[in-house]
């Protein structure tokens, strides 16, 4: 059995009725990523030995009659390395922490731990997930499975392009801006973007802590959900975590309802940035969601032409205060001193060698508009504006949401980009995030699936944001929809 | 003071270490003097990932405290975050109260008992939480620049206090903070602890000179390192001096040079500079987007109101009031703690009179305190037998010299009763026929005495009493006195 093309949920009942064992799976994903991990520079650390031994308890324990596992017991993940694991290394994709082992789990990988799913290893990612194109990282720019001249879009840009590049049937990635959802639509695969505060944020490397939120990525929206109702819920933790109940996502998966009002946003499907491939994509989408019961109408969100600025302020201050403590001085990477001469603050030049050598470009860009936004002076003009701004763009969702259950509409203007084709310039690869920044200023719930490709073969994404907590509700109707175009598990083709 | 060609101005900066057994927001203990580096987890050490939870004790530390200091409670606070780099601050930042600290305004009254100076309202302009830093141990010896950081200390709370700048001489700062602590201690919020950093103060100071008919200002410094209430007072005296004396020289106001920050010297007895700041340090606040604001209800703060303790101004003049003690003995006990102040009224209670307990506490239960560096629990005399021992001197069962002995030997042995250490010691009462024949012989045998008295030297009757007390160690020395005065002034002898 070629397991590239099976669901993470085929993969789990396999499992259950004994037709495969824990030890296989791991064993052939682990053969997939000998071969072809090179070639797209996907995974940054594989532990073979430690994924074997994962898989052989779980086969041990579900041999002995274990009747606690759960669906996903032995499916492997592949996760984002950002997230903070005790056995293997926490590199954020930074000179900084190369070679940081964090002494604790964070809460979901606590989780999944407990769930009994083995590590496939740590993702590609830009640099402390600044960055929209896996470009930024000390390990080099990740490839994309469907054209390795292209990015895999970033910074989930690993744990996307492990799906299309059928190296694993599950990841983690994480979203400050779009950073599951970009990937997901440049490599044709699927991201789900929680609401802010329903899966926790502890033991995640904070980039911007107001917007940061962990999600699953996976080929079916099925595996979405089952990989939810193992990470999500309320962490004691995580002060911004939501104390609400969560309900059973896979078990309310097939309870979309009959009708529901969809909502286009005016702003984006009339914008002159749109791709026209892209646009025909999400109309095409829009046409299979009327027979999926769908009522459309267009909808305004009149400050969305704001989302990218406010963005832009609110995530760079927050990170230039969050990566105060990568200072050399209690761990990770510390520059050497100079070599003969005596400084007069050695103190000081510690800070700013360690600092100027251990950040690339990309994060040094970021502390800086940080650092410069919360400046005495500059304070009330950038940080206030944009949470004031913020405020207004929630608004215009609470608005919206009035009148439509679900937003639908393109996950990224185009498609992938080439790999070096924005690195040079920051705002251009900033208006990536054009269509997916908003979820993250206004906490909402938001999916990217696949739906369709361009003439070159470049896969094509469609959002889906709902109100905040209705996490279920998009869930159901991304489903609903693959269940309507049929859509199965679809690596690209390898080689 | 008075002769002093200034006004000296003081206001405080204190910082105090709450008593929460937790951190502020993690669950590392607070407890003080471990290991380096043994009360810390992700959070404290500010490592990759951790998120902070807020401890509510210290909310309701500060509420508590804010209360008694007359000030306002918020009932909307947030939490900021200050960046800054030091290594003894793990996370680049320290998470405090910017814009919308917990407690605003309020003020503590000060007076001094032996008139000192005149009572005096000190106004706060606010108080906030925020977690305490590491602490840097810096190894200079022998030209070695090692630097050791203890983060034990990372992340306990702190409510830092800022006074109005109305202080004006080091004895009311010294008395300010003195009240404060005590206030501090009745509210059981903080172990107040100068030596182990629990309470810790900076003082802002300058002078206000008056220059031909107008006042001028002298620079502000802050004084840092104030270990103890001594240092405080030695340390603003020295710099209000110091501060005079650069006057003099460079006639230099407020304005004209960087606000100076300088260190308390307590072996040289002086200030040195630490730092100048030519502008003020941009901190970059910006509210913490890791922890939510706390938000605090009408009930709540009622609830906090009515589970104040009295307070120690209120114990003060109820003392005056319902004991009739006089100001300067009901300041002596409430002064020394809540401990005393419930040993006090519960030997009041027991029985005790009132006036007869104070002057036993003062002048015998703290010295013995003093003396043997013992707590009242320690020392091991409940309230209910000091209850009996001055209600036994006030029946005249015994005198009060030899209640000094009953004392003792109730004090020796814990089950011992008043009753039992009278019989123990032979004290009996003398009657007055016997006490007279006694008089009778001792001035008989003391013509000298007798003689000196006569010619007008009235202690001359005193060395006899150790030979009364060897006659009959129960006769009570007043009386023996008394007696033998009327015998002569009577011309009986």
């Amino acid at each position: 059995m070629e397991w590239q093309f099976a669901s993470a949920a085929e993969i789990s009942r396999q499992l259950c009725s004994k037709q495969v064992s824990a030890t296989e799976i791991a064993k052939y994903f682990l053969s997939r990523i000998s071969k072809h991990n090179q070639a797209f520079n996907i995974f940054v650390h594989v532990d073979e030995e430690l994924v074997l031994k994962q898989a052989a308890e779980i086969d041990a324990r579900r041999a002995g009659g274990d009747i606690e596992l759960g669906a996903l017991a032995g499916v492997p993940v592949a996760i984002k390395d950002l997230l903070c694991t005790t056995d293997m290394p926490t590199t954020c994709g930074s000179r900084f922490c190369e070679k940081y082992v964090s002494p604790y789990d964070g809460t979901v990988i606590a989780k999944m731990r407990a769930a009994g799913m083995p590590w496939m290893g740590k993702t590609n990612l830009d640099e402390f997930a600044m960055g929209g194109s896996t470009e930024t990282s000390i390990f080099g720019a990740g490839r994309n499975p469907w054209d390795a001249q292209r990015t895999t879009g970033g910074s989930s840009g690993g744990s996307a392009a492990c799906l299309a590049a059928g190296l694993a049937p599950l990841a983690i990635g994480t979203d400050t801006g779009g950073s599951i959802r970009q990937p997901a639509a440049f490599c044709g695969v699927s991201g789900f973007k929680p609401t802010y505060g329903r899966v926790s944020r502890y033991g995640v490397v904070a980039f911007a802590s107001s917007l940061d939120q962990v999600g699953p990525m996976a080929h079916m929206v099925e595996d979405l959900a089952l990989a939810m109702d193992v990470i999500s819920g309320h962490d004691p933790l995580d002060s911004t975590s939501l104390p609400h109940e969560k309900p059973g996502y896979t078990a309310s998966l097939s309870q979309a309802p009959q009708r529901f009002r969809v909502g286009v946003v005016r702003e984006q499907i009339e914008s002159d940035g749109l791709n026209a491939e892209v646009k025909q994509a999400i109309l095409r989408t829009l046409d299979v969601l009327k027979e999926c019961g769908a009522d459309v109408r267009e909808v305004s969100l009149p400050h969305s032409k704001y989302w990218v600025p406010a963005y832009y302020v609110i995530a760079p201050c927050e990170a230039s205060s969050n990566l105060s403590r990568f200072d050399g001085a209690h761990f990770g990477f510390r520059a050497e001193p100079l070599e003969g001469k005596k400084s007069k603050s050695p103190l000081v030049e510690m800070y700013s060698r360690t600092r100027a050598q251990g950040f690339g470009a990309e994060v040094k860009r970021r502390i800086m508009l940080g650092t410069y936004a919360l400046s005495s002076g500059y304070y009330d003009a950038y940080y206030l504006k944009a949470l004031q701004v913020r405020r207004l763009i929630r608004q215009d969702f609470d608005r919206a949401f009035e009148d439509v259950d679900i937003l639908v509409g393109p996950t990224t203007p185009n498609t992938a980009f080439k790999i070096g084709e924005k690195v040079d310039d920051p705002v251009q690869m900033y208006l990536e995030d054009l269509y997916t920044v908003g979820a993250n200023l206004a906490g909402l719930p938001a999916l990217s699936v696949p739906c369709g490709r361009s003439q070159v073969g470049l896969p094509i994404g469609v959002q889906f944001q709902g109100r905040p907590l209705d996490d279920a509700l998009v869930l159901q109707i991304g489903h609903r929809y693959q269940q309507a175009i049929g859509w199965r598990p679809t690596p690209a083709p390898l080689s | 003071m008075n002769a002093a060609p200034y006004t000296l101005v003081i206001g405080l900066e204190v910082h105090v270490q709450l008593k929460t057994k937790s951190k502020l927001f993690c669950r590392c203990s607070t407890e003080f003097g471990r290991p380096p580096n043994t009360q810390v987890c992700p959070v404290c050490l500010g490592l990759p990932g951790a998120l902070p939870v807020l401890n509510r004790q210290a909310i309701d530390y500060a509420v508590r405290t804010g209360l008694a200091l007359n000030s306002e409670i918020a009932k909307f606070t947030k939490w900021d975050r200050k960046n800054y780099f030091y290594p003894d601050l793990p996370k680049g930042y320290q998470t405090s109260q910017f814009d919308l600290p917990i407690c605003s305004r309020g003020f503590l009254d000060i007076s001094d008992s032996k008139g000192a100076f005149e009572p005096k309202r000190v106004r706060f302009i606010r108080a906030h939480l925020e977690e305490d830093a590491g602490k840097s141990m810096h190894d200079e010896v022998a030209g070695k620049a090692d630097s050791r950081i203890d983060l034990n200390r990372a992340g306990t709370p702190l409510l830092e206090i800022v006074t109005e700048p109305d202080l004006r001489s080091p004895q009311e700062a010294k008395a300010f903070l003195t009240e404060l602590r005590l206030l501090l201690l009745y509210l059981d919020v903080s172990d107040c602890n100068m030596q182990e950093g629990s309470l810790r103060c900076d003082a802002n100071v300058n002078l206000h000179i008056p220059v031909d008919g107008k006042t001028v200002a002298t620079p502000i410094t802050e004084i840092k390192n104030l270990n103890s209430f001594r240092a405080v007072e030695r340390a603003l005296t020295y710099e209000a001096s110091r501060q005079w004396d650069q006057w003099c020289n460079d006639h230099i106001a407020i304005g004209g040079r960087p606000k100076q920050t300088r260190g308390w010297d307590d072996v040289q007895g002086v200030t040195t500079l630490q730092r100048e700041k030519e502008e003020a340090s941009d901190y970059r606040y910006f509210p913490c987007p890791d922890l939510v604001p706390v938000t605090l209800t009408d009930a709540d703060l009622g609830k906090a109101r009515g589970e104040l303790c009295e307070l120690p101004a209120a114990t003060r003049t109820r003392f005056v009031q319902q004991y009739e003690l006089k100001e300067y003995d009901s300041d002596v006990i409430v002064s020394q703690g809540r401990e005393l102040v419930e040993y006090f009224e519960r030997a009041v209670v027991a029985g005790g009179p009132a006036k007869r307990v104070s002057s036993w506490i003062q002048q015998d239960i703290l010295r013995l305190l003093n003396e043997r560096q013992q707590s009242l629990t320690q020392l091991g005399f409940s309230a209910e037998r000091l209850a009996d021992l001055t209600k036994a001197i006030e029946a005249g069962a015994v005198d009060t010299s030899r209640g000094k002995e009953v004392f003792a030997k109730m004090l020796d042995d814990a089950a011992l009763s008043v009753a039992a250490a009278i019989e123990a010691l032979g004290i009996k009462a003398v009657d007055d026929s016997e006490l007279m024949e006694l008089c009778r012989q001792l001035l008989a045998e003391n013509a000298k005495a007798v003689n000196e008295y006569r010619a007008g030297n009235a202690k001359a009757l005193g060395a006899l009493i150790g030979q009364a007390k060897k006659k009959n160690p129960n006769a009570d020395p007043r009386k023996v006195q008394d007696l033998c005065k009327q015998l002569i002034d009577s011309g009986a002898v």
